[in-house]
């Protein structure tokens, strides 16, 4: 049995508001999970389902209602867990007037560092996010993804076992978005637990090897990233070409009309049983196949389904009285 | 060094970084300039105003920055979310407030260091010499340190849990008030009920007083200012400002990040 | 092309501030008012900042009588008030006191003809500075020169006398005036010491020309004296001064001590010159309030 990096025990958070203080939101509620050593789990869910506010309980930025949880068997109340934990907020933003090197060298400092093996890491860091040569700027001048890279680095200055990053991919070019993958898969390899949030299912597919769902709060299930959402296949799509001329022949047209066009491009969507055949067909027509992939639900249908779940128990509840 | 220290360091630098407060030394060192002038009007009363003005403007600058500055200490870093990567290391919740009470106060000893230089600059100017009695100007300067420590905490406080802006009320709000204590102590009327003065009289022992820290006379004309007092005013600023914090300490330690 | 505007552009400018000025000028009414009496209410407004405010309210005092002073103008009415609040917002503000009693008490137009004023002012001052002995001079010789009251006058002297860093004539003067009364060895003595011991030019001017009119009383009875002499000789007042030289009994024609040769009046009276700088400024610190009045 693999150990346990993080261990949450019915987590819950609520936020008064209202005049007063008086009411209560509960964004959270009776959360219960794991996260094993050295895996990467990914947090699913809409915005304001409570990802964040599981993260920030965890990084001890606010404080439970009720329930436990526990880092590398340390409870999160407990200030020395916080070394082995490297956290990244959601869309950072540090001192204006510092520069990177700076900053790291204080957060440095505040983890005890030593000043030689300080200026050793500093350096490390910033060379294993790409800002060695942007060192001396001040972070003002920054731009969203050079902040993200700081975030990165100092989230894993201090060598921790457990990296928790808040929507790291947000507000980034395709291009960020790549290299903080690839960050990802590098702390993977070099052991570290790595829990991350966030709302694009094609990042969480490629990186977690677990996923938990949540959505109004509650958690909606815990998986392998396919097991929780592709189950209900749609069927394949078949992406295809087909010159003018070629169309015009009999069969063709039959055919092509379950397509949509655009130029010499067709796509055709298909059940999964009908595949063979419909290749055949194409085949006989002298079509010039391009792609053909599984069309899955996406993370936005399964969420929408889950939400109009929800309201639908509330609705039915308020109806039959409280 | 401590983790109060580094944060103390840390806030310093990214204070001193800031334009703005260059600019406002710059200012009152140009005031301390126009004192050789206006004391020029009367004369004899050029010592006299160069003095009052220099501390004056020493007073009210130093009153700018540490009501601005000390509440954007904390509502700031909330807002712009500075805060929430250093939170989540080993630092605990009242070594972050100290630091940044630490850093504040450092920055403010070290511009008022350069205005009162300025001070003494203008004062040889006009003087060519300086005596024993231009020393009790240093005790002031001091006292309004004491002064500024005082703000700053009472700023920090209100940063905990207000908006800026009503930080910014209350803090200058609690300073004016600070000032007339003496005047809410003796205040007597037939018409008053007695509650009410005694309500009147603890409210003027609670506030903080600032009166204790004016000695801008005693200093323009060269009056010897009694150790006792300095001794007095320091450990009631020392005293006070422990007080405030460890309430700021408290509220902050529970709060929520947004 | 910004350069070349800027100086044609500002000098314009000055000139059309000075055409403005001098319209202005002529439009303006006497209007100087102070707003704001109450010594009490401006150190509360002023919050810590008293001493400060009391500068500037010093500055206003000291333009406020200059500028009257030049234009000969003798309506002082905002004095007190400046120096009230003056005095209330710094306390130990002493050169306001010393200034503010000698102008208040002075009759009319060189001062405010208040000398009431003037000792309340001087009794505020030995309240909140009881150490400066100084003060006590300057109750003195309000008592002395314009209330006459020699036994009061003596008293202030006594009492300053007995500060332990007072000048020891303050003792000897203490006694003399309560026995002699009004001296001119004592009023030049009382003069000279202000004239010392200021550093405000006002004070000090006012001082030196006291000074001189003493000296030039002190002249003219000397030359009397000579006369007295002559009729007694030619049964017969001297016509002139001349005569008195021609006669033996001057060296010269005296001068008064700005240079200016005295001369006789209608009667056979020695007197400065009516028409010297020295006679202009007697006629002007002979003159009361009420013979102001009369010429209006």
């Amino acid at each position: 049995m693999a150990a346990v990096a993080i261990q949450i025990e019915n987590l819950t958070k609520d936020y008064p508001f209202g005049f007063l203080h008086l009411k209560k939101k509960r964004s959270l509620e009776g959360l219960t999970m794991q996260v094993e050593d050295g895996e990467v789990f990914g947090f699913l869910g809409p915005n304001g389902a409570g990802k964040s506010t599981t993260i920030k309980l965890l990084a001890g930025l606010i404080f439970p209602t009720a329930g436990t949880a526990h880092i590398l068997g340390k409870p999160i109340s407990d200030i020395s867990m916080h070394q082995d934990i490297g956290y990244l907020p959601e869309q950072p933003y540090f001192y204006d007037y510092l520069t990177a090197a700076e900053l790291l060298d204080y957060f440095a400092q505040i983890h005890n560092l030593k000043a030689t093996d300080r200026r050793e890491r500093v350096d490390r860091m910033l060379k294993k996010v790409g800002l060695e040569t942007a060192r001396k700027i001040q972070l003002r001048k920054y731009s969203k993804g050079m902040l993200q890279r700081v975030g990165l680095a100092q989230a894993i200055l201090h060598d921790p076992k457990v990296v928790i990053l808040d929507e790291p991919m947000s507000g980034l070019d395709p291009l960020g978005r790549r290299e903080v993958r690839d960050i990802i898969l590098e702390l993977k390899k070099e052991g570290r637990t790595i829990l991350f949030s966030t709302h694009i299912l094609s990042d969480a597919e490629m990186l977690c090897d677990r996923v938990g769902v949540i959505a109004g709060g509650k958690l909606r299930g815990v998986g392998a990233p396919d097991e929780i959402v592709g189950i209900k296949a749609h069927g394949m799509e078949i992406l295809f070409e087909l010159p003018g001329d070629k169309a015009g022949a009999s069969g063709a047209t039959a055919l092509l009309s379950k397509a949509t066009r655009t130029g010499n491009r067709y796509r055709m969507h298909i059940e999964e049983a009908e595949l063979y055949a419909t290749l055949e067909q194409l085949k006989n027509v002298g079509a010039r196949i391009l792609s053909v992939t599984q069309v899955k639900a996406s993370l936005e249908e399964f969420f929408m389904g889950l939400i109009s779940a929800d309201r639908a128990r509330a609705a039915a509840v308020d109806v039959h009285g409280k | 060094m401590s983790r109060v220290g580094v944060v103390a360091l840390n806030t310093f630098r990214e204070a001193v970084r800031d334009r703005v407060l260059y600019n406002l030394v710059f200012f009152a060192l140009l005031l301390m300039a126009a004192a050789v002038f206006v004391g020029q009007i009367s004369i004899g009363i050029e010592q006299i105003v160069i003095v009052n003005l220099g501390l004056s403007a020493i007073s009210v600058i130093g009153l700018l920055m540490a009501v601005f500055i000390g509440v954007g200490l904390v509502s700031k870093e909330m807002d712009k979310r500075t805060l929430y990567a250093l939170l989540a290391k080993p630092v605990r919740r009242w070594e972050f407030l100290l630091g940044k009470f630490g850093g504040l106060l450092l920055t403010l000893t070290i511009n008022t260091a350069a205005m009162a230089a300025g001070l003494y600059v203008a004062l040889f100017y006009v003087k060519h010499s300086i005596e024993r009695a231009d020393g009790v100007a240093l005790v002031a300067i001091y006292f309004i340190l004491l002064k500024l420590a005082l703000v700053v905490a009472l700023a920090l406080l209100f940063s905990c849990y207000t908006t800026p802006l009503l930080a910014i009320l209350f803090t200058s709000g609690l300073y004016v008030a600070g000032l007339f204590v003496k005047e809410m102590r003796g205040l007597h009327s037939d018409t008053m009920a007695p509650a009410v003065q005694t309500l009147l009289r603890w409210l003027s022992y609670i506030l903080p007083n600032f009166e204790n820290f004016d000695v801008m006379a005693s200093a323009a004309h060269g009056h010897h200012i009694p150790g006792a007092l300095i001794a007095q005013n320091t450990a009631y600023a020392a005293l006070y400002c422990a007080i405030v914090l460890a309430a700021a300490v408290t509220i902050f330690s529970r709060r929520d990040m947004k | 092309m910004l350069c070349c505007l800027l100086f044609p552009g500002f000098a314009g400018v000055w000139q059309l501030q000075e055409k403005i000025d001098t319209q202005l000028d002529g439009m303006h009414q006497e209007a100087d008012d102070l707003v704001l009496r109450s010594g009490k209410l401006l150190k509360v407004m002023s919050l810590e900042y008293a001493p400060l405010m009391a500068d500037m309210y010093w500055t206003r005092v000291v333009q406020y009588y200059g500028d009257k002073a030049v234009r000969h103008d003798p309506d002082l009415e905002l004095l007190w008030p400046l120096l009230d609040v003056t005095t209330t917002l710094d306390p130990h503000l002493l050169v306001a006191y010393r200034f503010g009693s000698m102008f208040l008490s002075e009759s009319a137009p060189r001062g405010a003809g208040r000398p009431d004023l003037g000792i309340q002012l001087i009794q505020r001052g030995i309240q909140a500075n009881p150490d400066y002995w100084r003060l006590y001079e300057d109750l003195g010789f309000i008592y002395y020169f314009e209330l006459h009251d020699y036994n009061k006058a003596g008293a202030a002297f006594l009492e300053g006398s007995k500060n332990p860093q007072a000048l020891p004539w303050m003792k000897v003067l203490a006694a003399k005036v309560s026995e002699q009364g009004d001296n001119p060895e004592t009023s030049e003595f009382l003069w000279n010491e202000i004239y010392t011991s200021t550093k405000d030019p006002q004070m000090k001017e006012n001082a030196a020309t006291h000074l001189q009119l003493l000296k030039a009383d002190a002249d003219c009875k000397a030359i009397d004296a000579l006369s007295d002499d002559f009729e007694k000789k030619n049964s017969r007042r001297p016509s002139s001064i001349r005569e008195l030289v021609t006669a033996g009994l001057l060296r010269g024609v005296p001068a008064d001590p700005m240079g200016n040769a005295y001369v006789l009046d209608s009667t056979g009276k020695a007197q400065l010159d009516p028409e010297s700088p020295l006679g202009k400024k007697k006629r002007f610190y002979s003159k009361t309030l009420s013979n102001l009045a009369n010429q209006h």
